[in-house]
């Protein structure tokens, strides 16, 4: 079990000694196994982007930002817009549902890296290259979000609904009093699940910007290692992956209880 | 489909403004683009993109009839095969040990599913960090110790060896997490009155415990090929980018360099359509083999 642990653990343990020691101290094989004294600049020369000779030097601040811009307009409005389609599912009886119902689920089928091509022409043609409009809105559709919140609203008690309409509450009403406050555990976890999800997108940013001051961390990350094995200077990736790392990481443990939670509901 | 509720509000036009972003989303970047590779699918562009010409199966004709085709769906299939099996094993031997551990055991899970939170990209940085072949640490204890010249840049085996850790890597919190419920959830009774009657732990474990966890692991095969299909784009593109020469080009990566890189869109519009049907083979078998077995 300890040596599982440490097989696990070792890449993480890795990146953080890496990123504490000069670019010289690492190129050494064998390198250090222990932390360097050099953290603290490392990670300065990182963020400001005075990095030096690497391929790319833009400075991981702004892709932090960008990340966390990203990664927060995926989550918040992936959970609005499936709040507001579930509610429409569940509640309301109108011509066409079991259409929509399937047209919703088909898109489950069809991840981005399936129609990379096409949805990039298509916001090239809405001119959303390089803005966080065609970073995020392609992505917010979600089936699985909507499929969750639709399984919840419907263990939700029906006298709830008599109660309220008896009350003269209209369904806006009782949507904003009563079901989302209900919720709030199934919009925990999905946060936790979307976060993660938005901050680790990697091929889509790729293709949706082309200039520097738009990449997510990610994104960057892989920029930076045009310089071949020797030529990289290890320590500063190494610390922009311990950067690149650390949000959602910190998400994942701190909300580990509805992380869970969340993501084996989600698959049911 | 599950119960529906029979109180329901009554109006015309609400429910349609309630799914309104989510239609308008839906439509503008996920059927019109669906569309799209399905008619580029069937027609050839001309090198400067001035004129179409509608050419029927022509494109899925050549891409079968392509070797480089063929090979890459072979990459695919080793590759999958790998990182479901290597993945699945290794996580449900983890969650048996954490299923039994008492102490530490959220220390233990915490570790466990940082994994999870590394992006692909990243996850495949640190993995070739480790396996360079001048500096790497990985790379070096194997030189020092197995006389292996390890060099994934020159030796496609080594090359798929990486992606395939770093894959499996990169999922073993998932399949971990779900070993792990579907472990707690079987009843202690049913243990317990095994051991009262013999049976070592091992043998607990192949009689009953495995036998109960089989609707979790078919589960788990079916997400872990989907996600050998397309989530690892970034873990390959981050360590071998499809190298050496393009025995680790796995589908996904294919219809990004040829359609991208290569300007062949009406081929890649092809491999599209046929990466959805197999997305949809798979989703299907998925539903259907729930739909079987409700009853655990």
């Amino acid at each position: 079990m300890v040596l599982g642990l440490l097989i696990v653990a070792f890449p993480l343990y890795l990146a953080l000694i890496a990123s504490t020691h000069t670019a010289q101290a690492i190129a050494q094989a064998p390198m250090p196994m222990l932390p360097g004294g050099h953290m603290l600049e490392n990670y300065a020369a990182v963020l400001g982007g005075s990095g030096g000779s690497g391929a790319s030097n833009a400075p991981v601040g702004r892709m932090m930002w960008v990340s966390l811009v990203t990664a927060m307009a995926i989550t918040v409005g992936k959970i609005a817009v499936s709040l507001l389609s579930a509610f429409a599912l569940v509640y309301f009886r109108f011509p066409l549902r079991g259409l929509v119902f399937w047209a919703i689920f088909v898109t489950l089928m069809l991840p981005v890296e399936v129609r990379i091509a096409p949805t990039y022409q298509v916001v090239a043609d809405l001119g959303l290259l390089n803005s966080y409009a065609g970073l995020t809105v392609p992505l917010i559709a979600s089936a699985t979000a909507t499929f969750l919140f639709r399984q919840f609203f419907l263990t939700v008690p029906d006298e709830l609904v008599e109660a309220a309409r008896m009350d003269g509450a209209g369904p806006m009403r009782f949507f904003f009093d009563i079901l989302l406050p209900l919720s709030k555990t199934s919009i925990a976890a999905l946060f936790v699940i979307q976060f993660i999800y938005g901050w680790n997108q990697y091929l889509w940013p790729l293709l949706a910007t082309t200039s520097e001051d738009m990449y997510p961390v990610v994104v960057g990350i892989r920029r930076m290692m045009a310089g071949g094995d020797s030529g990289n200077q290890w320590n500063l990736v190494m610390a922009t992956a311990v950067l690149a790392m650390l949000p959602p990481t910190l998400v994942v443990v701190l909300m580990q209880r509805w992380f869970v939670k969340g993501l084996v509901d989600t698959e049911k | 489909m599950a119960a529906e509720k029979y109180a329901v509000f009554k109006s015309g036009w609400l429910p349609w403004a309630l799914l309104a972003p989510q239609g308008l989303i839906i439509a503008v970047f996920f059927f019109w683009p669906a569309a799209q590779a399905l008619l580029q699918s069937m027609q050839m562009q001309d090198s400067f993109g001035l004129s179409r010409q509608w050419v029927g199966l022509d494109n899925f004709r050549s891409l079968f009839a392509d070797s480089a085709y063929l090979e890459a769906f072979q990459t695919t299939a080793v590759f999958s095969v790998l990182v479901a099996v290597l993945g699945l094993s290794l996580s449900l031997v983890l969650a048996v040990f954490a299923d039994r551990v008492v102490r530490g055991a959220l220390l233990y899970r915490s570790m466990l599913i940082v994994p999870y939170a590394v992006a692909p990209a990243v996850a495949g940085v640190l993995w070739v960090f480790m396996f360079a072949p001048s500096l790497g640490v990985v790379a070096y204890a194997l030189r020092h110790f197995f006389e292996l010249e390890w060099n994934h840049l020159l030796n496609s085996m080594h090359a798929m060896t990486l992606i395939v850790a770093a894959a499996v890597w990169k999922q073993i919190s998932y399949n971990f997490l779900f070993f792990l419920a579907g472990l707690q959830s079987i009843p202690k009774s049913l243990i317990e009155a095994a051991a009262i009657d013999g049976a070592r732990p091992w043998h607990r474990f192949w009689t009953i415990q495995l036998p109960l966890l089989s609707p979790t692991t078919f589960f788990l095969l079916v997400i872990n090929m989907v996600y050998a299909f397309f989530d690892t784009f970034a873990i390959i593109d981050a360590t071998t980018q499809g190298g050496p020469g393009r025995d680790t080009a796995i589908l996904v990566f294919k219809v990004y360099q040829d359609g991208f890189k290569g300007g062949d869109l009406g081929g890649s519009a092809a491999q599209s359509v046929v990466l959805m049907v197999i997305v949809v083979a798979l989703t299907v078998l998925q539903f259907r083999y729930v739909e079987k077995k409700v009853q655990y």
